[in-house]
């Protein structure tokens, strides 16, 4: 296994190369403009056979994505933040329709005001849409996501299309080690890619994309949600394999000195990093304090959380957009929606960080720690939500 | 050059039993563009009136591979499709020798909210044809004014009003639009004209790289007219001028058609309840000014044609 040094950029481009799809359909954007133009170098120079069709946006981009898919080819593209707005018109129909088109999803603040840097905004705002999520907290994981996102999309009982997301520019332009699988071992895992209702097979002529009306669209929607509810068992099983063949673990969620935990901290992506240092930290000092990683925000794992933070007694839910429906963040409201059965859950303080980029620090983490373990000793939330880390 | 016999007995591209109002151009233009390709074809369709009436689940009307996407990207889904057959074409993973890929949009999913992905894919180079079914305005949501809807016609967000008599501008000239993307071939045809649209598809499906055709199809309903007249309509549009038929193929000029007797615009107006109100006294200056704009276009193409 080579090692490599890699930004997450380089890491998805270099996952791509790998996976060598016969159809990459894409826009540039920061910060996900590298994944595109590495990708671009890779067609230039021959090392991949990938069609590559450079559209005039991002919304042309996923419709020739549609496109491709259902001519029976495995496809992918990248994109972030209004790219991905902009494609948002044709995500929901690339569901519908079945097409495990893989994207790779830089995490960058929606305008406006314009901004370029990391927030989940983007992503969130198309979580409902039939698409699997992925967060990846550093570049290894971002490459070993694309990776498992081929099998777990292309799997049968799944068919559906997928984003494996980094944070803008903390991961997607930050240089990191990571462990690559050799060229010949990523096409023996992923295998051949298995056409279905192909608008290319002439001998069978199939009508994709007919007016789907009240008699039968309910109906049509339910195979979605079903395949949807079937991802949860597919994405565990790919990370099994995955761990198997190559060592490095993933689930659903991960637990971080969670077991013991009295004071966690939930969180996606590139804060995680971050928050194991404080962990880590508090732990010498004798803190019980936790960390839980939501990997994998679609599906949704409720019950995975649930019984993950059952014997903790207060947790930061850390949220890095708002939804301006002031109930918090999209993870927040999920999350307390999950917790509603529960008997034994945590007390949860809700905090909206980091918008546009706004750095969350060491001494941010210890902050949100210390005021859980308020928390955790008065059995009282001092307030539910809170936009943590903005000037008054 | 086709001949009747032999579409006729053709395998259909698009069955019979379909939702389309009596009299509706558009399969027309649809099947005589199919059945003008000798080799297999692909169908990519935007949002509208074709693909409404065509694909209401459980049924299909399509007897060659279909795909619907969304209203403003056919011709982006098309070219995916395209590179798609490029790439197993050279994988070695298709056995078809050629197919031809066909794009189709109404006037809106073309001239208007389709434009982007129409200039786009055509700037690219797929080899692919789009045709645009123009019927003038939006009529699968009710007839509203398009870029392509002429001066002076009632469309429902260009009502024919006490102050304000139907669309106050000149339609887009698309087809020049897309000329000036100097692809291999573009055309200009009209439903009425079978032999002229059978052919310029057949023209277009023997070059290789991007290809564009404008066809007039009448909208009996957006029209409002008689539906026995449809193919007479076009005719008319031809007939004044207001519609002429002509291809560019590699940046040359040709007219297809040239009218024995020039007829006044007032000639295909009349026949139209979508130009009613301009029989009204005041309107005669609106009347005059889609005359004058319709010779000055027509000027301007001969004088290009004769180059």
């Amino acid at each position: 296994m080579p090692i490599l040094a890699k930004t997450g950029n380089e890491a998805m481009a270099e996952a791509m190369r790998q996976i060598n799809p016969d159809v990459v359909a894409a826009y540039p954007i920061t910060p996900a403009t590298e994944v595109v133009m590495i990708f671009s170098g890779f067609v230039a120079d021959g090392l991949v056979d990938t069609e590559f069709v450079a559209v005039e946006s991002e919304h042309s981009a996923m419709s020739a994505c549609v496109g491709a898919a259902a001519a029976g080819c495995r496809v992918m593209t990248g994109t972030s933040s209004q790219g991905l707005q902009l494609m948002s018109e044709i995500l929901p129909i690339a569901s519908a329709l079945r097409q495990p088109i893989v994207l790779c999803e830089v995490n960058r603040a929606l305008s406006g005001p314009i901004n370029i840097h990391c927030d989940h905004s983007d992503t969130m705002a198309v979580r409902d849409f039939g698409w699997i999520q992925i967060f990846s907290e550093n570049a290894q994981e971002a490459y070993d996501n694309i990776l498992q996102l081929i099998k777990i999309t292309e799997n049968e009982s799944v068919r559906l299309p997928g984003m494996a997301t980094t944070d803008g520019f903390i991961i997607s332009h930050c240089m990191e080690k990571i462990e690559a699988l050799d060229d010949n071992e990523v096409k023996e895992y992923l295998g051949e890619h298995k056409k279905m209702n192909s608008v290319l097979d002439l001998d069978k002529p199939v009508t994709l994309g007919a007016l789907d009306l009240q008699d039968y669209y309910f109906e049509h929607k339910m195979p979605i949600i079903e395949a949807m509810k079937n991802s949860k068992d597919v994405i565990l099983k790919v990370a099994k394999d995955f761990a198997k063949r190559y060592g490095r673990e993933y689930g659903l969620i991960e637990e971080y000195k969670l077991a013991d935990a009295e004071i966690a901290l939930v969180a996606l992506g590139s804060t995680c990093g971050t928050a194991r240092v404080v962990i880590d930290e508090l732990r010498e000092k004798g803190v019980k304090a936790g960390l839980l990683k939501i990997r994998v925000f679609r599906p949704f794992p409720a019950e995975e959380i649930v019984k993950a933070l059952s014997k903790v007694k207060a947790a930061a839910i850390m949220d890095r957009s708002d939804m301006y429906s002031n109930q918090g963040g999209p993870l927040f409201s999920e999350l307390r929606s999950a917790m509603y059965e529960a008997k034994d859950k945590p007390l949860l303080t809700n905090y909206v960080y980091g918008l546009g980029g706004r750095e969350i620090s060491l001494e941010d983490i210890q902050k949100i720690f210390a005021e859980q373990k308020e928390a955790a000793a008065s059995g009282k939330v001092k307030q539910l939500i809170q936009h943590f880390g903005v000037r008054e | 050059m086709p001949t009747l016999k032999d579409l006729a007995k053709q395998k259909d591209p698009l069955s019979g039993g379909h939702r389309a109002c009596a009299g509706c151009g558009a399969p027309i233009v649809v099947r005589q563009v199919l059945m003008a390709s000798k080799d297999p074809v692909v169908v990519t369709c935007a949002t509208g009136c074709l693909e409404v009436v065509t694909t209401i689940f459980p049924y299909t009307a399509w007897n060659v591979p279909f795909l619907h996407n969304a209203f403003e990207n056919s011709a982006a889904t098309c070219s995916g499709v395209e590179a798609a057959y490029q790439s197993l074409k050279r994988k070695g993973k298709i056995k078809s020798d050629h197919i031809n890929f066909v794009a189709f949009g109404g006037d809106g999913g073309t001239y208007d909210i389709g434009f982007q992905s129409l200039s786009g894919a055509m700037e690219r180079g797929h080899d692919m044809l789009y045709v645009c079914y123009n019927n003038e305005a939006y009529m699968n949501t009710g007839i509203q004014r398009s870029s392509a809807t002429p001066k002076g016609a009632a469309t429902t967000t260009a009502p024919a009003g006490k102050k304000i008599p139907g669309k106050q501008q000149f339609s887009k000239n698309l087809t020049e639009i897309m000329v000036a993307h100097d692809l291999p071939y573009v055309a200009q045809s009209a439903v009425g004209f079978w032999r002229d649209l059978t052919t310029k598809a057949e023209k277009a499906f023997s070059i290789r790289g991007p290809k564009f055709m404008n066809v007039l199809q009448p909208c009996r309903l957006g029209w409002a007219y008689d539906p026995s007249k449809t193919a007479e309509l076009g005719r008319l549009a031809a007939d004044t001028c207001i519609w002429p038929l002509y291809e560019v193929e590699n940046g040359k000029y040709k007219l297809s058609y040239k009218p024995k007797e020039k007829k006044p615009v007032t000639e295909f107006l009349k026949v139209q309840d979508r130009f009613r109100h301009l029989k009204k006294p005041g309107n005669e200056a609106i009347i005059e000014s889609i005359q004058k704009e319709t010779d000055r276009r027509w000027e301007a193409l001969l004088a290009k044609c004769e180059q």
